[in-house]
This record gives structure tokens, sequence and C-alpha cells, in this order.
């Protein structure tokens, strides 16, 4: 085949395959693209702004590449040939202030959307959030509901347009915390209490996962989480108590031993402030070394403001 | 007497085995043909013992594309798991090898691939083009290879006694501490990080010094080829860089050896610190790799469109600036770990900065193609898959730099894809693209140039297939590292899709190999006659091909930034001046004896043996104290050798 005509099939196929992608992009059902949430609405309208920021430098490059290599092709014996032009004043001014003009125009975005986003912070709404906290295991998923007494592994019920917060702490490798369809995720670490307040604003079932690795079963982490009627949660929440097995200490540290439970468990929840017990595994040893991270964040348990949950 | 190392080291599983098997047969393959050809005499005293810039390059090269070819093997593993091991079918490899793999992976081809093609190239051309003879410290150069080579091995040693890491590429703890890796592949990966570490940190002062204080009469910095300026920059980033990591691992090994509390969970040990020290050299390694490729397309680009490079000024800001950034970014690849909205948004705004120089750079390429006259030869369509993987990387690249973006991408496929789409389409594409272009240079002869552009559809195309799907993949929820996944989660078509495109890439591979073969075969036909096959700008293409031991008979003084062209256009005189004798370097076995001592230093500690630590250690130190007492001195050619040789050389190229 010749070369031109190879290339050019090079160049078409590329391009199909960029297209097919985006197209697939687009109309499939892809969970960061297709939001259930206020969180990951907001996020997802970041990730189509910044992309269309991008695609102004990136689609001139692009027509820029392909007409120059057409046009100034040494077989084609280009007309205005000039080996010497090597700087110009005015484009190079323009194409160091293009992209300053759009990076400042994504800087403010950024410092914006990071702070009105940040995950420690809490969503604005009549209603009171519900606090969930949450311990990541090898390889599962320990939700607590210190209100309600009760504790789940591997699943989460949550009331619909109801702000959530979720307090999370890891007794195991560090893993990673990600509910796509409602928003971004947070890393979970030993002795350290992060925040990620999160709302559903439609019924449903999303995925979770961990994002980290933290040993071999962590492939496994998965969990789902409902989105229900506010009343429907009441209902879950008051489960015939006495029929479910209790979680303890001792019934928590068979809990916490390696495993990838086969389905969702419900617990009724003795120690009210198991969460608290968990973090302290880490942190108590450490008060003598004064390891202020640690002593901050568990300083700050009680009052769920959003600077004290920081490190 | 030997630690913790017994019988059970050895690997079980047929798959383990089987990777133990080739490694040991391929070896003794090579073992046996040295034997039966008798070169083992020629491999020791031209190569192994060489202190050539050019065969030290060479030597980095090979040993790379060997790295290469096992890191490949592991993606193809990797993928092909993905593929099929949707819903109950769990494919065919355990969590623990699964894991294990893409340590080994990412840590073979950045370290041992990466690094290696990187060393290889500089230490081909940049004596080269500077006008220089050899690098500044000859000997020093031959410890960072064998450095380097001590560290490959280790690595590779775990196939075959004990396993690799299972903690990924960079081993947070606490999953790499001793809790939850109480084996060896940590210590494995440890060591051979470390081994060869100290020789990419030896690589960056001597190339640092090569550039400052060896450059030809005249060739003031501005008027240096830009590739040099790259190398420049890249290597300051080492020597700035490199130090922390072997601080890093240090103290994770002071974890793991003596039970102190650096990163651990307890007695105030703080994962969260290892977490920012090893991207305080991780991100910089980014930039380490990707500079040099900026560096060889400047050069390829200004060369095939036969025109000088644009806006040289501006490339030599930009890449200075991508320097110091690289520095103040290293937060965003762990924006998810909790820091206050005033950190995350710093950093966030820090990386999208580099943008600004790395989109001037792009313009400034095309810029430099625009009035001029494009040559598409083999390294210039490498530059043109470039630009187009690039900039699709470098769009996701600042979108994963707003925070909140980041918080639905981060550890995911999404990122995954990004990564790879720099590294592959920027760093790969680059050094491949270099090696063609300076292949003639060293080896006397041009690759076959037909082959080469289907070994360019091949990469490209595997690359897109293997990539692109992982994008959507993220966006999916599908996070990154996972051996086994739900099947009602949709995502098996898409790693099939991606399977292929790694498929793909084996073959553009498969086809470079037979790229290589037909060359050497037709070696007399692609012969380059001149010295200068691609009517090249700089220095470096002034010599005759391949490039004589010494590279210059004299040494060039350069009045042009382009020099060689500005000499082929005047048509200037060769220099007349009378021939001068040549001071080389003589060869020396110091540098395998100090790495062969440091490789048995990594693994007597990662296998507990102390006596063969202290044994190895106090080698290494009488043999540096050896050499500073008894220098071997230098090698002198004559004036009048040099004459004859050089009368040889012209009288081949007219014949």
């Amino acid at each position: 085949m010749r070369k031109k005509t190879f290339l050019a099939l090079l160049g078409g196929l590329s391009f199909f395959i960029i297209a097919a992608t985006v197209f697939v992009l687009i109309t499939g059902d892809n969970a960061v693209l297709n939001p259930k949430g206020e969180i990951a609405q907001k996020q997802f309208d970041l990730i189509v702004f910044a992309t269309a920021l991008s695609l102004l430098v990136i689609l001139p490059v692009f027509a820029l590449t392909i007409y120059v290599s057409i046009k100034y092709r040494a077989s084609k014996k280009p007309v205005d040939y000039q080996p010497d032009w090597d700087h110009s004043k005015k484009a190079e001014t323009m194409w160091w202030g293009i992209p300053i003009f759009i990076i400042i125009i994504l800087s403010v975005v950024t410092w914006k959307s990071t702070h009105e986003l940040d995950p420690f912070r809490p969503i604005q709404s009549t209603k009171e959030p519900l606090e969930i906290q949450v311990v990541s295991l090898q390889w599962k998923w320990l939700f607590i509901y210190p209100e309600y007494n009760i504790a789940s592994v591997n699943y989460a019920q949550i009331p619909v347009d109801r702000p959530v917060k979720f307090v999370l702490t890891s007794d195991a490798p560090m893993n990673s915390f990600w509910i796509p369809q409602l928003g971004g995720m947070i890393y979970t670490m030993t002795g350290m209490s992060t925040q990620l307040h999160l709302i559903a604003n439609e019924t449903g079932t999303y995925n979770g996962v961990s994002s980290n690795i933290s040993g071999p079963g962590f492939a496994d982490m998965r969990f789902t989480v409902d989105s229900t009627a506010e009343s429907e949660f009441y209902d879950w929440t008051q489960t015939s108590k006495p029929t479910l097995a209790q979680l303890d200490t001792t019934t928590y540290n068979e809990l916490r031993k390696p495993s990838i439970p086969p389905n969702p468990t419900l617990f009724y929840l003795k120690e009210e402030d198991l969460y608290w017990k968990i973090m302290e595994r880490y942190t108590h040893s450490s008060h003598k070394y004064h390891h202020g991270s640690n002593i901050k964040n568990e300083s700050s348990s009680e009052s769920s403001e959003h600077s004290g949950g920081h490190h | 007497m030997l630690g913790k190392l017994n019988l059970d080291a050895l690997p079980y599983d047929p798959i383990a085995i089987g990777g133990a098997i080739s490694l040991i047969g391929g070896t003794i393959g090579i073992a046996a043909l040295l034997t039966y050809k008798k070169r083992w005499g020629w491999l020791y005293k031209e190569w192994l013992t060489s202190l050539d810039a050019k065969k030290i390059g060479i030597m980095y090269i090979v040993v790379a594309t060997l790295m290469l070819l096992r890191g490949l093997m592991d993606a193809a593993m990797l993928r092909g798991q993905t593929a099929i091991a949707s819903g109950e079918n769990s494919g065919y490899l355990t969590s623990d090898h699964f894991q294990q793999m893409f340590s080994a992976h990412g840590t073979i081809m950045i370290f041992f691939v990466a690094m290696g093609l990187m060393f290889g190239l500089i230490n081909l051309v940049l004596p080269l083009m500077l006008g220089a003879r050899d690098v500044a410290f000859p000997f020093l150069n031959s410890v960072s290879f064998w450095l380097f080579f001590a560290g490959m091995a280790l690595v590779n040693t775990s196939l075959i006694i004990g396993e690799f890491s299972a903690a990924g590429w960079l081993a947070y703890p606490p999953l790499s501490g001793l809790e939850y890796s109480p084996g060896v592949g940590v210590d494995y990966w440890i060591w051979s990080l470390q081994i060869a570490g100290i020789g990419s940190l030896l690589s960056g002062i001597n190339f640092i010094t090569t550039i400052l204080k060896m450059r030809a009469p005249g060739m003031t910095l501005m008027k240096m080829p830009i590739f040099a300026w790259s190398v420049l920059t890249s290597m300051m980033l080492v020597v700035t860089a490199f130090p922390v990591l072997t601080v890093t691992l240090g103290l994770l090994s002071l974890d793991r050896l003596l039970g102190t509390n650096f990163f651990t969970t307890t007695l105030g040990g703080d994962p969260m610190m290892y977490v920012n020290l090893i991207w305080a050299w991780g991100h910089p390694e980014v930039y380490i790799l990707i500079l040099p490729a900026f560096g060889i397309f400047s050069e390829i680009v200004a060369t095939f469109s036969r025109k000088r490079l644009f806006g040289y000024k501006s490339m030599v800001i930009a890449l200075l600036a991508i320097a110091v950034l690289s520095y103040i970014v290293w937060l965003h690849h762990f924006f998810t770990m909790g820091a206050g909205p005033n950190v995350n948004a710093f950093f966030g705004i820090m990386t999208m900065i580099i943008a600004i120089p790395t989109g001037v750079k792009v313009f400034n390429w095309l810029f430099t193609m625009y009035r001029g006259s494009i040559d598409f030869k083999n390294p210039m369509i490498w530059f043109l898959g470039f630009v187009m993987t690039f900039t699709i990387g470098g769009m996701t690249g600042v979108m994963m730099s707003v925070p909140a973006i980041d918080f639905q991408m981060h550890n995911s496929m999404f990122l995954v894809a990004h990564f790879h789409n720099m590294i592959i389409g920027g760093v790969v594409f680059g050094y491949i693209a270099g090696f063609i272009y300076w292949f003639p240079k060293i080896f006397g002869f041009r690759l076959h140039e037909k082959l080469g552009t289907y070994v360019v559809g091949a990469w490209l195309i595997g690359f897109l297939l293997a990539f692109l799907p992982l994008y959507i993949l993220g966006l999916k929820g599908a996070t990154r590292r996972l051996d086994h996944y739900d099947s009602s989660l949709g995502w098996q078509w898409l790693f099939i899709i991606s399977a292929i495109g790694v498929g793909v890439i084996l073959l553009g591979v498969g086809l470079q190999l037979l790229q290589l073969y037909v060359s050497i075969k037709q070696r007399h036909k692609l012969r380059d006659t001149n010295g200068d096959p691609w009517n090249g700008r700089t220095l470096e293409w002034s010599t005759p091909s391949p490039a004589p031991f010494y590279n210059f008979a004299k040494l060039p003084s350069v009045t042009h930034r382009d020099e060689f062209w500005e000499r082929k256009r005047s048509k200037s005189k060769p220099d007349a001046s009378p021939y001068e004798d040549i001071e080389l370097p003589r060869n020396t076995p110091d540098g395998i004896i100090i790495a062969g001592m440091a490789g048995a230093v990594g693994f007597a500690l990662i296998w507990h043996i102390w006596w063969l630590a202290a044994l190895g250690l106090i080698g290494c130190i009488v043999i540096l104290i050896r050499r500073s007492i008894i220098n071997p001195g230098e090698i002198i050619i004559p004036a009048a050798a040099i004459k004859a040789y050089e009368n040889q050389l012209l009288k081949r190229t007219r014949s």
C-alpha cells in the first residue's frame, strides 16, 4: 500500500475510534455521566464545562496539525517554504496568551467549585442531615447508624432528598469510598476521620465501591445504596431489632477479620460509640507521641463542623 | 545462614512457574549462544567493561527493550484476565498474582523501560550533539548503568525466588507495611528501586556536568540544541527528586527491617506522610520522562520540516517553567485524602498552569511545520501520532486537575487511561521516534521505512483501542486494579476491546522486531553513507555513521544554533588543522563489580541474610576506595592513528 493511502486510512480509523468513544460516552449509561444527586450533578456540570473549555484549544490543534501536514508536505513542494522563519512575536504572544486566559477562567471555577464541593462541607438543605458512620474493613464496608442503633455490612439505605453526612475511617489498609452516581470519593484511613456529604435526589439503587487497593479481596468491596422515601427508610431502621445479630466489640472483632461476606447483613448496634472506639485503636497509643492530626480529628468528633475534620 | 530463604520460595502455581521457566530458559539460551559463538571475551572487552557512552547507551536500550517485552506480557495477562473475569468466571489469575502482576508492570515500565530508554538515548547522542567525546564522568556512567542493571536483575529474580510486591507500583503503607505484607515482595520492590535509583541519581549528576562543562567551544547555552536543554531540565529534576525517593524507600525499609514506625498506623506513624513523600518524587518523575521526549520531538520536527525550530526561546522558557511547576503539584495525586479546599484548589490550579507551557510547545512544533517542507519519514509520523494522543491526554489531565472533578475520576480506570495516554502517547512514542531518528548515527544504517510505517499504525490503533475504552469504564464506575467484576455492570465488552487493543500493540512490537531483523538483513541497501541521512541540523550529523568511538577527530567549534545546517548551507570547508592525540578512558570491570555487590546487598536485605549484606557493603566500599587511589589512567590514541582511521572512513564514504 502506498504510504499516503496508509496514513490517510490510519488517520481515518483513529478518528473513527475517537468518535465511537464519544458516542458511547454520550449515549451509554455511564454512572458518572448519569448523576442522581445534587453533588454528582454539579460535578457532572463541571466535567462538561472543563471539557468544552479544553476543546477550545484542542480542536484548533487537531485542525492545524492536519492543515499544515497536508499543505506543507515536501512532495507538494510548498511555495512559501521559509527555512529561516523561526519566530513571530505576535503569534507567540497569542499562544501564550490564549491558554493563560483559558486557565484563568478555569482557575476561578476551580477555586469556587473546590470550596463549594468540598466533601467536608455540609449540604444546604431544610432537612437535618442523616449521619452514617462508615468503616472500611478487609474486605467489606461497615455502615453504622448511631441515631437508629443499627449497622449493616455492604448495604446502606438513605432517605431521598435528605443530605447524608458520611463520617469515615478504616480498620484496614487505606480504602476509598465511592458512590459514582451520588458524587465523588474520599479516602478512609486508620485513626483518621474523613467526611463526605452526599445527597440522592431520586429514589433508586446505586452501586458503591472501594477504589483503593487494600489486599487480595479488594475487588469484592462492593456495596449498594438504596435511596428510598423517608417513610420507607424509617420502616427499615425500625426492623425488628430483637431478631438481629448484635454488634458489640466482641462481634465486631469477629467481623473485622479478613473475609468477603457473600450477602449484606444487618446488625443491632449494641455499642453506640463503636465508631470512635475503632478510631481509638489507632489514636489512643499515639497520644503521648502527639500525633496532632489524629487528636484533632478525635476531639472534633462531637462538632460536625467542616473545619474540624481536616488534617 | 540463608535468612528467610528456603525451598518454599520457589514458585508453585503453573503461571508463575511458566514465568520462571521462560526467564531461566531465556537466560540460558543467551548464554549458550554466546558460548557457541565464542563471544564471551568479545562481550566482556567490547561491551560490559566499556566506558564509551554510545556503547553504554546501546546496553541501556537492549535491557529496556527486554524489559518492555516483559512489561507487555504482564499487560497482556492483566487485560486478558479482565476480559474474561466477569461474574462467575474468576479468570486464570488469583487476585494475589494479579496484584503482583500490575505492581510489577508499573514498576518495570517506569523504572526499567522508560528510564532505561531515556538514559540510553541520552548516552547515545548527548555528547555527539554537544560536540564532546564522552560524558563528563565515563566511569560513573558505567556504574550508573550497572546499578540500573542490578535493580532490573533483582526485580526479575522475584519471578523465580519468592514473590513480588502486591501493593501497587508505589506501595502505599499501611498495605505495604509488615502487618499487611509480611512476605518478601515489598522488599524486592524497595531494594530494586533503591539500587536503580542511586544509578539514576548518579546519571543525573553526570549529564548535568556534561552539559555545563563539555560543550564545544562557541556553543553558548542559548546555542545548544533543544534536546540538550530538555535533558538539562530533566536531569535537574533527577538530582533533586531522586534523593527524596531514596529517603522515602529508606524509611519504609527501616519500618520493615527494624520495626520503626515512620509509616505504620500506630505509635505515631503516619502513612499519609509516605504518600506525600513518594509523590514529591513521583510527580517530578513524570516530567523527568516527558521532557527529553519533548526535546526529541523538537529535533525531529525541525529536521523533517527543513526549517529552524520555531520559538526556541519560548521552548527553553517552557521547559524551565514545566520543570519548576512539576515540584508544586504533587498533591493532585491525592485530592481525595481530605486536605482542605484551599490546599486542594492551590494544587489544582498549579496543575492546570502546566498546561500553558505544554500547549505553547505544541503550537511551536506546529509552527515549525508551518512554512516548512515536511518530509514524512517515520519519526515525523510518530510525531503526528504523539500530537493526537498527547492532546487527548492533556485534556483529560486538565479535567482531573479540577479537584471536584477528580473526586469522580480518581483511582478509576479513567485515571489509568489518562496516565497511559501521557506515558505511551508522550514518552514511549517520543523515545521510539528518537530511536529511529538516531539509529543510523549509531549503527550506520537506517531502519526499514515501510515496515516502520506499519509499526506506527499498530501502536497508534492499539493504543486507542486499549485505552479509550478504559476512559468509558472509569466513568461507568470501574476502579483500577480489579481482578474481577460483577457481570451485571455491563463492563465486559469494553474490557474485551481493551484486551484486543493490547493485542494490536503486541503486533506493533512484533513488527518492530521484524523491522529490526529486516533492516539488519538489508543493511547494505539502507547504509547511511555520508553520516547525514535525514539532512540534519545539529553536530551529531557532522560525524560519519556509525560515529567513531572517539566521536570527533577534531573537536568542532560552534557559531550557530543549527551549526551543521549552517555549515552545509555556507558550504564551509572542512577543518584543515592537524590531527591531535586523543585521550580516552580505559575499560574497567569496576562498575560491574560495584553493582554486583550492590545487588547482593539488596538480595541479602530482602532475605535477611545479614552476613552477605555486610560483605557486599564492605566490598562496595573497598572497590570505591581502590578506584580512588589507583587510577587506571587513559588510553592515548596517537594523531597518526586517528588520521589513518579518518582517511579510511572517508574512503568508505566515497566508494
